[in-house]
């Protein structure tokens, strides 16, 4: 049995209430990748993930998950906002606590192992000072790197993120994004789904450009051209610049308003 | 003044009362607390009223009214969570479905078993609002049966159903089985809705479940602090709508419910004037 996380997605299409939200997907990620996915509004983001963690059945096709078989809590979901019930009276402590809750047992309480590990994943994402605050009592940011946090206390070796950087300003999702790119550096595999289109290619190893099918996967600078954009957002007009500079690929992307 | 306060426990119905009601203010809140922050108050009411049709068959029967009522309020929560979960149709209307069609079925099994035990049957007026200083021996010793149990339900499977309402996905994608977690909130929700019937009665067993825990919610920063305010502000209402039941001679339901929504008004007016929830 091969231990290193990974995904393969196998010819899977989904059909909800009689409409194809997703068809003929199929990519493979190997361990050690952060991976973002992209696409407008209804592309079927959400759908993928859903149909990763298996909260959705497949039409067709497999959703295989390496890595984690046996093991709880070896997958880890960040949902979108709108999915958390935010009025719960929960500290930031309590939320990362959660994670730990697939290991301990219905007769056993909460280990002082169990706050040792609580404790160093809230270090690591910088939240450790504000343990006690009320989640709902967080910015945008802070709430992702909790969530993170919880993911990490869970020991999760994939990790899928729905739309988190909606409601995070750019520099909030900076230090998302280096959380993240220190668990890709550690094996995991990490997913991200967002509409935001600003500086794809610092911050992923690879891009799943995605509209009910995948347009396109790979590196960013080779993913994302054109030809894609368009598929992706029609005669919205993107106007995509490549510019290399020092042997490295920028890609910047303008939305052309009507 | 302390005559006043010990002097109802010189009659053993008092007692068993008192038993009854402080058990009932106590086991409410605690799981109206998953209840309210789950948002499903509404679900509470329909299904005190669907419990009638169970309680209504052991009156029709002959039986102890928890023969039936246990067993067929697990499962009508039941069905209104797999409606819900199963069909198009949207929460509060499978579950208003429900409650409508149990009710309806409840009320003329039990306008039957009128006919049927004269003299027996269940008094509508008791159920509705609640007697709580009719209780028997029988009622007091089912009543601590139950809530043993549900204590150790909800004390076993606190974390899940923390997990469970805060990020329902986030908790089934981590291994959590929330579909057993909601049933199982189900199962423990008809049971206390059980114990409260005989102290609040149908109408207001909701009030008694949802009160104490609104309040508390309103002044714990916590979720365990809403469960422990809210239990002590239950045990408060329950046994200061016992005396107003003994003393004044009002149904026991109404008086609980009454106490409990003066201190959920007094708690308003401390929230309004000093915002920011207090630490615990």
């Amino acid at each position: 049995m091969n231990s290193e996380p990974a995904i393969t997605v196998t010819d899977v299409t989904v059909e909800r209430d009689g409409f194809r939200a997703l068809f003929n997907v199929n990519f493979h990620i190997g361990p050690g990748n952060l991976v973002g996915v992209v696409g407008p509004n209804g592309a079927g983001k959400s759908t993928l993930f859903d149909a990763i963690v298996g909260a959705l059945p497949l039409s067709r096709g497999t959703v295989e998950l390496h890595g984690i078989d046996g093991r709880p809590g070896g997958l880890a979901y960040v949902p979108q906002r709108d999915n958390i019930n935010l009025r719960f009276p929960a500290t930031v402590h309590d939320v990362v606590m959660m994670g730990r809750y697939c290991h301990v047992g219905l007769f056993r309480g909460v280990s002082r192992k169990d706050k040792e590990i609580v404790r160093a994943c809230l270090e690591r994402v910088g939240l450790w000072e504000r343990r006690k605050a009320l989640i709902e009592e967080n910015s945008g940011g802070q709430r992702q790197r909790v969530f993170i946090a919880r993911a990490l206390a869970q020991e999760a070796s994939i990790v899928l993120l729905d739309e988190a950087f909606s409601g995070v300003d750019v520099g909030a999702q900076e230090g998302i994004i280096q959380v993240l790119q220190s668990l890709r550096d550690e094996g995991k595999v990490v997913m991200l789904a967002t509409h935001d289109l600003t500086n794809l290619a610092e911050r992923f190893d690879q891009i799943i450009c995605i509209n009910r099918h995948i347009c396109a996967y790979g590196p960013p600078a080779e993913a994302f051209t054109p030809e894609v954009l368009e598929e992706l957002y029609g005669s919205h007009g993107m106007v995509l610049a490549h510019t290399h500079a020092g042997g490295e690929t920028h890609i910047e992307t303008h939305m052309v308003h009507d | 003044m302390i005559d006043y306060l010990i002097g109802p426990f010189q009659y053993s119905f008092m007692l068993r009362a008192l038993i009854v009601s402080a058990l009932v203010g106590f086991l409410l809140p605690v799981v109206g607390a998953y209840i309210i922050t789950r948002g499903r108050a509404f679900m509470t009411d329909a299904l005190a009223h669907s419990i009638v049709a169970p309680v209504a068959v052991a009156s029709l029967l002959g039986f102890t009214s928890y023969i039936t009522a246990v067993p067929g309020g697990i499962a009508i929560a039941m069905l209104m969570g797999f409606l819900s979960r199963q069909t198009g149709i949207s929460d509060d209307t499978s579950i208003g479905v429900v409650f409508a069609g149990m009710f309806a079925l409840g009320l003329i099994i039990l306008s039957i078993s009128v006919d049927v035990n004269p003299g027996r049957a269940v008094n509508i007026e008791d159920l509705l609002l609640g007697q709580v200083l009719g209780v028997t021996q029988t009622d007091v010793l089912v009543s601590l049966v139950l809530t043993v149990a549900v204590a150790a339900g909800v004390f076993l499977f606190h974390r899940h159903l923390v997990y469970t309402t805060f990020d329902p996905v986030g908790a089934r994608v981590s291994g959590v089985k929330t579909s057993l977690v909601e049933y199982l909130l189900l199962a423990l929700l008809a049971v206390v809705i059980v114990i409260g019937l005989s102290a609040a009665g149908i109408v207001l067993v909701m009030a008694m479940l949802v009160i104490p825990s609104a309040t508390a919610y309103l002044l714990a920063r916590r979720f365990t602090g809403v469960i422990l305010l809210g239990a002590f502000i239950g045990v408060v209402s329950a046994v200061a709508g016992l005396y107003l039941s003994f003393y004044a001679n009002w149904p026991s339901g109404p008086a609980m419910a009454l106490v409990a929504s003066l201190i959920f008004g007094v708690a308003t007016m401390h929230k309004r004037a000093f915002p920011v929830k207090a630490d615990e």
